[in-house]
């Protein structure tokens, strides 16, 4: 099928054809030139928060994954794949090499080591807020690849284009967020390209470089579950409607053996793959598949149906038995796990809520709402079930697949908006399809031109064709011209897509979180680098060994630029620790250094907001400190802090909330303090009151540092005093 | 006594039926269901001898199924693509399907070589 290029302007055409170029030469300039282009500017978008602050890692995650690529690079892959990390979770420690993913870290140490052999003499950090930047211009390709597959080189363009630029993809891969998803958005793509292409084709060097992208996923991020789940289903639809085929077989079979081999040497992932109830779904359908053409073989063979049906039923009797059997004792015995809380809870939304608080805690596990949506898709968002219309159109084992990818990856990001991320690369995909389908029908009327019925009958390709040929006759300028207009109108839907999308990337998505940029009076920008000024203080002045306690939020940050040992970080794989820490944060002050002394604890680091207005720290997030406290410890309840069930600090609080320490340790000396012209001393910008214990005095912690525009306060605990 | 009697007769009929049917199929697929089916009984043996020893070094045991169920499955794939009588692929060349064979087993063995422990 010739597929119609898309007219460049003239000039360009002149100079094109200047060259003497063939038809299919100038076809193949204008697509490379197109995909270079959009290659730059998937890269060249990215790199806002570069601009305007400096070359910096973002967020809190971010952090660890830079510590451990820092230590990759200095001590050597054996020592990372082994390393026992003693300066987190302190006393516990974290077994590091088996808790984590190391695709990125071992990407980005890749990339770095390939550099420094061409002499290329960049620093580790750079490479690390490189990567993501990098990473998404190639799953553009990947995207133009996969779009060809799926319809045509048409759709595989826009498909480009799209996910260039989508706020979706962008929110989680801007340079400086050095994070899994920058890398495993790229192999989720990958991976599904080269399972679709694998199915197209049935060969089993597809299926073998499928496995391999698995692999990848597998050792990037853990939503490859996504995938492990995905891909049976689809063969189960693909099966269930009829449209298996030996290809089908060969790639499933190919890519799940090996794959699932390949994903159990990652120690993270271990023996999960035939243990865990998230896995089951694979291995259930890998058995189905054997059943299933087993049979299908030997019903042809057999030439009477009659002893088929003989052997169909005792064979399918058998099987469905010992399946259900095998299933049965395995999840009674407890040999095969349950579904963990953090996928259960996307099947049931409302169950981290009442069981698993500090995983409803997260900001970014929140339901999405519609102005997300909106926000991180435009246009695509009407796009997405038009060209869901087209895939049903023409149905194929390609188009199947994305359909179903985009259906349960929508189902997934309405439930938690930090997996709109996975749905961007389907939405993108399948609104390509629109686009370029309705761009292709357009343009087909317009250049039908005047030579009526020989034209239509030529070059055949479409329906549309067939209906314009009957109306030709009737009312041909008016087909042009309403043509002329809906091209117009799409174009200018695509570029206010573009200008939305750089939009919302500068101004919603390029903030380095770690530093806070407000205006000032003047319209100045104002920057507060608290955050860095903080841990810097905590490198310089304290003793190397000194352990510090805070909310796990500012774990990873303390260790990778503090470093210092902490009590609890991000990896939050200890929920009784955090709650000691809860706990502790929560009590009257004798209460809590108790516990602080138990756990060795040498300064206490807390994020206050009042003066600066800056609404996320720790007295924000108290309430789900006291929550995940006191799931643990039941002394701590949350009605003790809240007064009419409302949450308050000012005069009229619960008077456990003006006492406990997290409040002193906040509020210290901070009733003297003017903060805004016109309110009094003591005037809390953040929660907008004046707080009610303005007199703090505190007994066994004493004030170590305060940043300069209040945002980070570090108290160091006195040793317990002398007897005499 | 006469259904006992036809559905014996129906197991023989099915028997002889599929016996006759797999006489006809050509010595190189029999040869690889030879393969597939010596690859089943080993890992068939590895699981009994689990069942009877205890599965500890879990990851051996796993390795060592597994390589049996992989090369199996493997050369049910090969059969697939060298069978003269799928449609689907008559324009691969059964060198080409042997070439994919022996790189996917490459590396099958190579991961059970690390994952051995």
């Amino acid at each position: 099928m010739a597929t119609m290029p898309i007219l460049p302007p003239m000039p360009v055409l002149d100079l094109v054809k200047s060259f003497k170029l063939k038809t299919k030469q100038q076809e193949l300039l204008i697509r490379v030139s197109i995909l270079c282009l959009v290659y730059i500017l998937a890269f060249i978008t990215r790199l806002f928060s570069v601009l305007r602050y400096e070359s910096m890692i973002h967020e809190f995650d971010p952090y660890f994954n830079y510590r451990t690529t820092l230590y990759l690079t200095q001590n050597g892959f054996y020592d990372f794949w082994n390393w026992f990390d003693y300066e987190s979770w302190y006393p516990l420690g974290r077994i590091v090499g088996g808790t984590l993913y190391p695709g990125l870290m071992v990407t980005a140490a890749l990339i770095y080591r390939i550099l420094h052999f061409l002499r290329f003499a960049v620093h580790i950090r750079e490479v690390c807020v490189l990567t993501a930047p990098f990473f998404a211009s190639n799953t553009t390709l990947v995207a133009y690849f996969f779009g060809k597959e799926i319809w045509d080189t048409g759709a595989g363009l826009v498909a480009a284009i799209l996910i260039a630029v989508c706020p979706g993809y962008i929110s989680r891969s801007v340079a400086g967020s050095y994070d899994n998803e920058g890398v495993a958005i790229f192999a989720l793509l990958f991976t599904f390209y080269l399972f679709v292409k694998a199915v197209n084709t049935g060969s089993l060097a597809w299926s073998l470089a499928s496995a391999f992208g698995y692999f990848y996923m597998v050792s990037a991020w853990g939503g490859y579950v996504f995938i492990i789940n995905l891909i049976p289903l689809y063969v189960l639809v693909l099966l269930i409607t009829g449209r298996y085929s030996m290809r089908l077989y060969v790639a499933y079979n190919c890519m799940y053996v090996l794959g699932m081999l390949l994903a159990m040497q990652i120690r993270f992932v271990g023996f999960q793959h035939v243990q865990s109830g998230e896995h089951m779904a694979a291995m259930g359908v890998f058995f189905l598949l054997q059943v299933f053409y087993f049979l299908d073989w030997v019903k042809h063979m057999l030439s009477d149906t009659k002893l088929f049906q003989a052997f169909l039923r005792i064979t399918v009797t058998c099987a469905v038995a010992v399946g259900a059997i095998a299933l049965g004792l395995g999840m009674l015995s407890g040999y095969i796990s349950p579904w963990t809380g953090r996928f259960y809870s996307l099947l049931d939304p409302t169950y981290a809520k009442d069981h698993i608080p500090i995983i409803a805690s997260v900001s970014e596990h929140q339901p999405t709402a519609w102005s997300s949506f909106m926000f991180d898709f435009h246009i695509l968002l009407f796009l997405f079930p038009a060209g869901l219309y087209f895939c049903f159109k023409r149905l194929s084992d390609a188009t199947i697949f994305i359909v179903m990818y985009g259906l349960t990856s929508m189902y997934f990001a309405g439930v938690m908006v930090r997996l709109i991320l996975v749905a961007t690369p389907a939405v993108c995909l399948i609104s390509a399809i629109a686009v370029s389908a309705t761009v292709k029908n357009l343009t087909v009327l317009l250049r039908s031109k005047n030579k009526g019925v020989q034209t239509g009958s030529t070059k055949g390709s479409s329906s549309s064709k067939a209906a314009s040929k009957a109306l030709l006759d009737q009312s041909q300028p008016f087909q042009k011209n309403g043509a002329i207009a809906l091209l117009f109108g799409a174009f200018y839907l695509l570029s206010k897509y573009a200008t939305h999308c750089t939009w919302v990337t500068s101004e919603a998505y390029s903030s380095p979180s770690i530093v806070l940029a407000a205006r000032g009076a003047h319209g100045s920008r104002v920057i507060f680098d608290d955050y860095r000024e903080a841990y810097f203080w905590l490198r310089q002045n304290t003793p190397p060994d000194a352990k510090v306690m805070s909310w796990w939020d500012y774990g990873y940050q303390i260790t990778a630029m503090g470093n210092r040992t902490v009590i609890v970080d991000n990896n939050t794989w200890n929920n009784t620790h955090i709650a000691t820490v809860g706990r502790a944060m929560s009590s009257y002050e004798d209460e809590a250094i108790e516990i602080m002394r138990s756990l060795d604890v040498d300064y206490v680091l807390v994020v206050f907001g009042g003066v600066t207005g800056y609404s996320s720290d720790d007295i924000n997030k108290f309430l789900w400190m006291v929550r995940i406290g006191g799931g643990v410890f039941p002394v701590i309840k949350e009605p003790d802090y809240l007064v009419n069930g409302e949450y308050r600090v000012d005069k009229g609080a619960a008077p456990k909330m003006l006492n406990c320490l997290m409040y002193k340790l906040c509020y210290y000396r901070f009733g003297e303090m003017l903060t805004e012209y016109g309110k009094p001393p003591g005037y809390d910008r953040a929660r907008g009151v004046e707080i009610g214990n303005k007199d703090i005095k505190l007994e066994h912690l004493e004030e170590a540092f305060t940043t300069s525009n209040w945002i980070v306060r570090i108290y160091k605990v006195k040793p317990p005093n002398n007897r005499w | 006594m006469a259904r006992e009697k036809s559905s014996k007769g129906n197991a023989q009929a099915l028997f002889h039926s599929l016996r006759s049917a797999y006489a006809a199929t050509p010595v190189n697929l029999k040869i690889i269901d030879l393969y597939v089916g010596f690859a089943v009984f080993t890992a068939l043996i590895q699981v009994v001898y689990m069942a009877s020893v205890g599965s500890f070094p879990f990851n051996s045991f796993l390795s060592g199924v597994l390589s049996c169920v992989g090369t199996a499955v493997l050369a049910v794939c090969l059969r697939i693509q060298v069978n003269k009588e799928n449609k689907e692929f008559k324009d691969l060349p059964p060198e080409r399907a042997f070439a994919d064979f022996v790189l996917c087993n490459l590396v099958l063995h190579l991961v059970i070589m690390n994952f051995l422990g």
